[in-house]
């Protein structure tokens, strides 16, 4: 073998791999340093440079850290009241039907504020596609207890941990909307590794490809991590998440086609 | 030795050094630097270029997207002078 390629010789446009999506804008990011949402972002924009819908997506932006996400993806997104993502999504959806929608939401604004909408939107069934990004704690306000937070964790406002006798039990809001007739598509992903990344990115598709398809809504809950909120590093973070909130949530597909798959 | 050789570009303005590439380099390319960008972030680097493969693990986990890899064949030593001929 022969080993004089220099880095010259290599970076060419003709021996590119992989870039950043140009459904991606060239503004940096306001996220933390570690923040999945970044990864999240560019997986969404991926999909939809892969499907070639740049100009037939409309995204609703949440209220959390992701309110800024019209930033950074070169679409139609619309801004949405705390919680109501999914009540504008099925608006926007109902007016016009050939668009893809999707809402992008935390567990703040999606398990705890807009419970019912969420609860409702899946019930009815709307062609939308939800991303809901569970990092367990409410990350933009300063890391106070969410409904999501595990029991025993430290946040702003549970600073001995999540007492469940006094603030009760966290919600599975995805195993929830799971058993509802409306979800065609439930799954729950991460993206805090390469494998993961590209597991999301199957299943973002194919939320996608559901809504092609009339099929009914799809929700995709991704763990992410809060390192600023967690206090920890990025990487303690990641590894944190997987050995405190992959036993509470475990990644993996939970709804397939309309029927629940049993946890064998 | 791995068929390819890869290389990566980080746009180093962009970078917030948070190290997720650094943990999903399967060959332990990737380093943070000790110089700082204008944010004042230790931004990530080649450290041992020779490894890279080209997978893209570090691009696709990098939240802020600033990586951008490229690839090309090693050329073994029969086959380079059958292409000079």
């Amino acid at each position: 073998m022969n080993d004089n390629l220099s880095n010259a010789d290599i970076v060419k446009c003709e021996n590119l791999v992989y870039k950043r999506s140009p459904v991606m804008t060239d503004n940096v990011m306001h996220y933390c340093p570690g923040c999945g949402h970044g990864t999240a972002h560019q997986i969404i924009a991926e999909v939809i440079e892969e499907m070639d819908i740049q100009a037939e997506t409309i995204g609703i932006t949440p209220v959390g850290c992701a309110v800024l996400m019209y930033n950074y993806l070169d679409i139609d997104m619309q801004e949405a009241a705390h919680g109501r993502a999914p009540a504008l999504a099925t608006a926007v959806k109902r007016l016009m039907p050939e668009k893809y929608v999707f809402t992008y939401q935390g567990d703040g604004d999606l398990a705890a504020i807009g419970t019912a909408e969420t609860i409702h939107a899946c019930n009815r069934g709307e062609n939308i596609a939800i991303f809901f990004i569970n990092n367990g704690i409410y990350g933009m306000t300063g890391g106070q207890m969410a409904p999501t937070t595990l029991p025993n964790m430290r946040s702003s406002t549970s600073p001995y941990g999540r007492d469940v006798e006094m603030m009760g039990n966290p919600l599975r809001i995805t195993e929830l909307v799971a058993q509802l007739p409306g979800t065609y598509y439930v799954t729950r992903q991460a993206v805090h590794t390469p494998t993961y990344v590209r597991k999301t990115k199957k299943a973002v598709r194919r939320a996608f490809e559901n809504q092609k398809l009339k099929k009914g809504l799809s929700l995709v809950e991704i763990v992410s991590n809060c390192n600023s909120g967690w206090k920890m590093s990025p990487v303690q973070a990641n590894k944190w998440m997987v050995d405190n909130m992959f036993p509470f949530y475990p990644p993996g597909d939970i709804k397939l086609e309309g029927k629940m798959l049993s946890k064998d | 030795m791995a068929k390819f050789k890869g290389s990566i570009v980080v746009d180093k303005e962009k970078c917030k050094g948070c190290e997720v590439c650094v943990v999903a380099c399967p060959t332990n390319v990737i380093g943070l630097s000790r110089e700082v960008n204008g944010k004042g972030f230790h931004i990530a680097f080649m450290e041992n270029p020779d490894a890279c493969t080209g997978c893209a693990n570090c691009a696709i986990v990098c939240p802020d997207g600033v990586i951008t890899v490229y690839k090309k064949e090693r050329l073994s030593s029969e086959k380079k002078i059958k292409e000079q001929k």
